[in-house]
C-alpha cells in the first residue's frame, strides 16, 4: 500500500526528542493501519447481504478456473501413469510356429531399446479371451483358434516417451514374422493435445474471470467512495494525504478478496467431496489410476493471497479513478 | 503570514473572480474579508487553502510560495491552516470527539495524545461535556463551535473562516467572533469572510473589502497603488 509518513515540520528540537517522536509517529502509523483494517472489516459486516453477494460472485469466479486447473493436473497424472506402463502389443503372423515365435521373442528381447518381452502363445490367448470376453459359446463354433501368437514388448524407462515408443513400434513392425503392431499412442497423443488445449482455455478463462473480479470489486469500491464522499472531502480539507484517504478503501478491497477466496476454497472442497465418489467408481470401471486432485493447503493459501491481491488491485483502480477526482472545491457561502 | 501579490483568479476564460489583489496579513493579526455576494471572498480563501490556484500573481503563506506547490505537498500545507465553514462540514456518522480528532488522526498523532488535545480544543469552545454526542443532536451554534474546535485542534498558525456566522442569530454570532478574537490573542492569524457588515463594524478590526473581485479597501499601500492603475 502506498505510504506517506507524516513529516514533522517544526524545527529546532532536540535530537533525542525528535527520535522518540519519530518512534511515536511510526507506532501511531501502525496503530492507524490496524484501526483502518478493523474498521473497513466492520463496515463489511454491517452490510452483510451486500458483502456476501460480492463474496459469492468473487468466489464463483475464482473457483471455476481453479477447478479446471485441478482437473487438468489430474489428467496429466493419467497420461504419466500410462507412460510408465507403456507396452507394445506385437501380433505375429498366423503361419508362425511356437518355436519360431520363441526365437523371435529372444531376438526382440536382446535389443537395447527393449526392457522386457512376454510371449503369449495363441492357446493361452484364446483361453484368456474365452474367460474375459463372455463370448465362450460363440468361440465353440469356430473350427480353429483365430488368434495369433503375441509378444508384449515393454520399452525401457528411458524409451517411454511418445516418440520413443512410436519409433520402437515401427521397427518391430518391420521385422519378418510380425503381422501388426498396436500401441495406444493414439489416445495418449489425443489426451496430450486436449490437455494442452484445455490448459490454454483455462488460462484464458482465468484471465477473463480475474478481470471480472477486479471489475466487481472496483464497482463495489466506487459505490463505497460515493457513499463516503463527505468524509473524503473533510479529510482532504484537514490535510489528509492521498494515501490516508485511499487506505480504508484498499483495505476494503483486500477484505472482499479474502472473503471471495474463502468462498472459492469452500466451493472447491464441496464439489470435490461431491464428485470424488462417482469419479472413483468411474476410474475403477476403466482400470484407470485417475483421481481428482484436491487443493493442497499451500495451494489454498496461495489462492487466498491471490484473491486478496485481486481485491486490492480492483480497489486501487477504483480509488485511482474516482477518489483522486474528489477535491474540496466549493465550500459554503459563495 | 499571508501575502497576495497581484493575484488574479479567472474561472474559465471569461469570468474573473479576483483582479490583481494585493494585501499582507501579519502573524497574529485578525482581519475581516467582506463584500457583496459573488465579490470573490470564498475564492480568496480557497487560494490560501490551495483549493484553487491563481491565474496570475503570487500567494505566499507562512513564507512559502503556493503557486507551484506540487499536489502531493498540498496536505502538509493544509495541516497548518484551520478552516471553518458556514455549513461546518461535520460528519454525522461519528461523535463530536471523533469529528474534532480527525485533523490529528490525519497527521498521525499518537492515540494517547489525541484524547488530551481534543478535550483541550472542546474545552476552549465550551463543549467539553458533549464530546460523546452525535453532532446532529447539537444546536446550530454548537455545531459551529465543534467546527471551530476541529479547525484549531492541531494549533495551526492560521485560521480561515468562510461565513462562520451565516446561519446564526446575532447573539450567537457575537459569541463566535469573540472566540476568534481569543485565538488571535494567542498569536493565531485569523481571516474571516463575512457579509455581516454590522457585526464587522462592532468588532472594529481591519477589514478587507472586495468589490467585483477588486480589493477596494483595507489592502496594503501597494494594493492601493495597484488599484489606481
Ligand atoms: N468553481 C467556480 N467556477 C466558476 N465560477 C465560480 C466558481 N466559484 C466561484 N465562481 C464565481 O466567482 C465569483 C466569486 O465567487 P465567490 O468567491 O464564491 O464569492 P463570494 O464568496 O464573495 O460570494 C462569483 O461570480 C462566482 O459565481
Ligand atoms: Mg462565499
Amino acid at each position: 500500500m502506498a505510504t506517506e509518513p507524516t513529516r514533522p515540520r517544526q524545527q529546532g528540537r532536540g535530537a533525542a526528542q525528535s527520535r522518540s517522536e519519530a518512534r511515536d509517529v511510526a507506532g501511531s502509523y501502525l496503530a492507524h493501519h490496524r484501526k483502518v483494517a478493523r474498521e473497513s472489516g466492520r463496515r463489511l459486516w454491517q452490510a452483510p447481504v451486500a458483502s456476501l453477494m460480492t463474496w459469492l460472485v468473487m468466489g464463483v469466479a475464482m473457483a471455476m478456473p481453479v477447478a479446471l486447473l485441478l482437473l487438468l493436473t489430474s489428467l496429466e497424472g493419467v497420461s504419466a501413469g500410462w507412460e510408465s506402463s507403456a507396452r507394445i502389443t506385437t501380433y505375429l503372423t498366423d503361419n508362425l510356429s511356437l518355436e519360431q515365435a520363441q526365437a523371435l521373442r529372444l531376438e526382440v528381447g536382446s535389443r537395447g531399446d527393449v526392457d522386457d518381452v512376454e510371449l503369449i502363445d495363441r492357446d493361452s490367448a484364446l483361453a484368456e479371451f474365452r474367460a474375459t470376453s463372455g463370448l465362450a459359446d460363440a468361440l465353440d463354433y469356430l473350427d480353429e483358434n483365430p488368434l495369433p501368437h503375441t509378444l508384449l514388448v515393454t520399452p525401457p524407462e528411458t524409451g517411454r516417451t511418445a516418440a520413443g515408443v512410436e519409433r520402437l513400434a515401427a521397427e518391430l513392425e518391420a521385422l519378418p514374422g510380425v503381422a501388426r503392431v498396436q500401441v495406444d499412442l493414439g489416445w495418449l497423443q489425443r489426451l496430450n493435445v486436449m490437455t494442452q488445449l484445455l490448459a490454454r482455455a483455462v488460462w484464458v478463462l482465468a484471465l477473463l474471470l480475474g478481470c471480472a473480479v477486479i471489475l466487481v470489486i472496483g464497482n463495489t469500491i466506487r459505490l463505497a467512495i460515493e457513499n463516503r464522499r463527505d468524509e473524503i472531502l473533510v479529510v482532504k480539507l484537514v490535510g489528509g494525504t492521498d494515501a490516508f484517504v485511499r487506505r480504508p478503501f484498499l483495505y476494503t478491497g483486500v477484505w472482499f478478496g479474502l472473503g471471495g477466496g474463502l468462498v472459492a476454497w469452500f466451493l472447491l472442497e464441496l464439489s470435490l467431496w461431491w464428485l470424488s465418489g462417482p469419479i472413483e467408481r468411474l476410474a475403477a470401471l476403466y482400470h484407470s489410476n485417475f483421481a481428482l486432485s484436491g487443493l493442497p493447503l499451500d495451494g489454498a493459501l496461495a489462492l487466498l493471497v491471490f484473491a486478496m491481491l485481486l481485491g486490492w488491485l480492483g480497489a486501487w483502480l477504483a480509488v485511482k479513478r474516482h477518489l483522486d477526482a474528489i477535491e474540496p472545491g466549493v465550500p459554503a457561502g459563495s | 503570514m499571508i501575502e497576495f501579490q497581484q493575484v488574479t483568479k479567472r474561472y474559465g476564460s471569461d469570468h474573473t473572480a479576483l483582479k490583481q489583489v494585493n494585501f499582507h496579513l501579519d502573524r497574529g493579526e485578525l482581519a475581516f474579508l467582506t463584500g457583496h455576494s459573488g465579490a470573490g471572498k470564498s475564492t480568496l480563501l480557497k487560494l490560501i487553502m490551495l483549493m484553487e490556484r491563481p491565474s496570475a500573481g503570487q500567494v505566499v503563506v507562512g513564507g512559502q510560495v503556493l503557486n507551484n506547490m506540487p499536489r502531493r505537498q498540498v496536505p502538509y500545507i493544509r495541516r497548518h491552516i484551520g478552516v471553518v465553514f458556514q455549513n461546518h462540514q461535520l460528519l454525522f456518522d461519528r461523535t463530536v470527539f471523533d469529528n474534532v480528532a480527525l485533523p490529528l488522526e490525519v497527521m498521525g498523532v499518537p492515540t494517547r495524545d489525541i484524547g488530551r488535545r481534543v478535550r483541550a480544543a472542546l474545552d476552549k469552545v465550551g463543549l467539553l461535556s458533549k464530546e460523546k454526542m452525535n453532532p446532529m443532536q447539537l444546536s446550530g451554534g454548537e455545531q459551529q463551535r465543534v467546527g471551530i474546535a476541529r479547525a484549531v485542534v492541531n494549533k495551526p498558525p492560521l485560521l480561515l473562516a468562510d461565513e462562520p456566522t451565516g446561519n446564526l442569530d446575532p447573539e450567537l454570532s457575537a459569541d463566535i467572533m469573540h472566540l476568534f478574537e481569543q485565538f488571535s490573542q494567542v498569536g493565531v492569524t485569523v481571516l474571516i469572510a463575512s457579509h455581516d457588515i454590522s457585526l464587522i463594524h462592532d468588532m472594529g478590526r481591519r477589514t478587507l473589502t472586495l468589490e467585483h473581485g477588486r480589493l477596494v479597501n483595507g489592502g496594503s499601500a501597494l494594493g492601493g497603488m495597484a488599484h489606481g492603475h
